[in-house]
């Protein structure tokens, strides 16, 4: 297992390759994910507020 | 699709998908097919990479850095491509959704231009005996992201959002031009990076055992970009609106 992991000493380089691009990837795509959230509760926030004020408004 | 998609002659119109409404009911319904397609290949992708190819001849195991280099690699530049395009039709034709996509693209785009040159570092030093040179391929590509990064500035610099996405747009058309030098470089120049992995054109240069795993790879990293970019336009899409309600309510 261990030598499977040092990868004839090339280890070195090829997991923090692969550590390097999970960490950008999960990034992207928390970022994404979050901002995709608290844009879509604003807009809910704010269709709420109108359609209460057209109701009033009525 | 609604009916207003297809013209009389029957042909799809495919410039109603430029409208905001119709771009989310399409996006909507091709998110979770493309988000589980990602998921699958690049699950087998990883696992066929790395536990299923031998060592290479000339690169030992470091040969294994190919199937995360190339696919960013590729998605770094063709991204950039994207940008070009959407900025162009957005600047032409004045289609909203064009510089949104522009927009939503430029953030994935420099994420995976930085996991290539780390990679390309990581791959550099064992492969070259360096992390680092100034030939063409590396420096346009460096350039490249630094013009992602001042397209990402320049739509927070400018207030007016019609006036940052056109501004946006000429500043991506100018850094366009270290794209295709990303791309092509190594055709025209002495470099030290090697020549083209893939090509449509030419023989493939990469034995099997690799060339099936990349292709997996390379299929999952475009499906990964594609539903970040649906999700991050549909957010996009959706930030214009609020900043319509609040103008309106204003």
């Amino acid at each position: 297992m261990a030598e499977y992991f040092a990868l004839e000493g090339y280890g070195i380089y090829v997991w923090p390759s692969y550590g390097a691009t999970a960490l950008v990837l999960a990034g992207l795509i928390i970022w994404a994910l979050r901002r995709n959230a608290s844009v879509r509760a604003e807009l809910a926030e704010l269709e709420a507020r109108n359609a209460r004020r057209r109701k009033d408004a009525a | 699709m609604s009916a207003t998609n297809i013209k009389a002659d029957g042909k799809v119109n495919f410039w109603a998908f430029a409208n905001p409404s119709n771009f989310m009911k399409l996006s909507g319904a091709l998110l979770p097919w493309v988000t589980a397609g990602a998921v699958l290949c690049l699950a087998v992708g990883l696992g066929w990479s790395l536990f299923g190819t031998p060592p290479a001849f000339d690169h030992g195991e470091a040969v294994k850095i190919l199937f995360v280099h190339v696919p960013s690699a590729m998605l770094a530049i063709n991204t950039y491509f994207l940008m070009m395009i959407a900025s162009l039709i957005g600047l032409i034709r004045r289609h909203p959704v064009s510089h949104l996509i522009a927009k939503a693209a430029a953030p994935i785009g420099a994420g995976f231009t930085i996991i290539a040159i780390v990679t390309g570092a990581l791959w550099g030093q064992p492969g070259w005996g360096t992390w680092w040179v100034w030939d063409a391929r590396l420096t346009s590509i460096l350039v490249m992201l630094f013009f992602y990064m001042g397209y990402i500035a320049m739509w927070n610099a400018v207030e007016d959002p019609v006036k940052a996405a056109e501004l946006a747009a000429i500043l991506c058309l100018v850094g366009s031009v270290f794209a295709f030098l990303s791309r092509y470089a190594v055709l025209f120049f002495a470099t030290l990076h090697q020549g083209a992995t893939l090509s449509l054109d030419q023989e493939q240069n990469i034995a099997d055992v690799y060339y099936v795993p990349l292709l997996i790879m390379i299929a999952g990293f475009y499906l990964l970009f594609i539903a970040l970019l649906l999700i991050g336009v549909r957010t996009e899409i959706r930030a214009r609106r609020i900043r319509a309600m609040r103008l309106a309510e204003a």
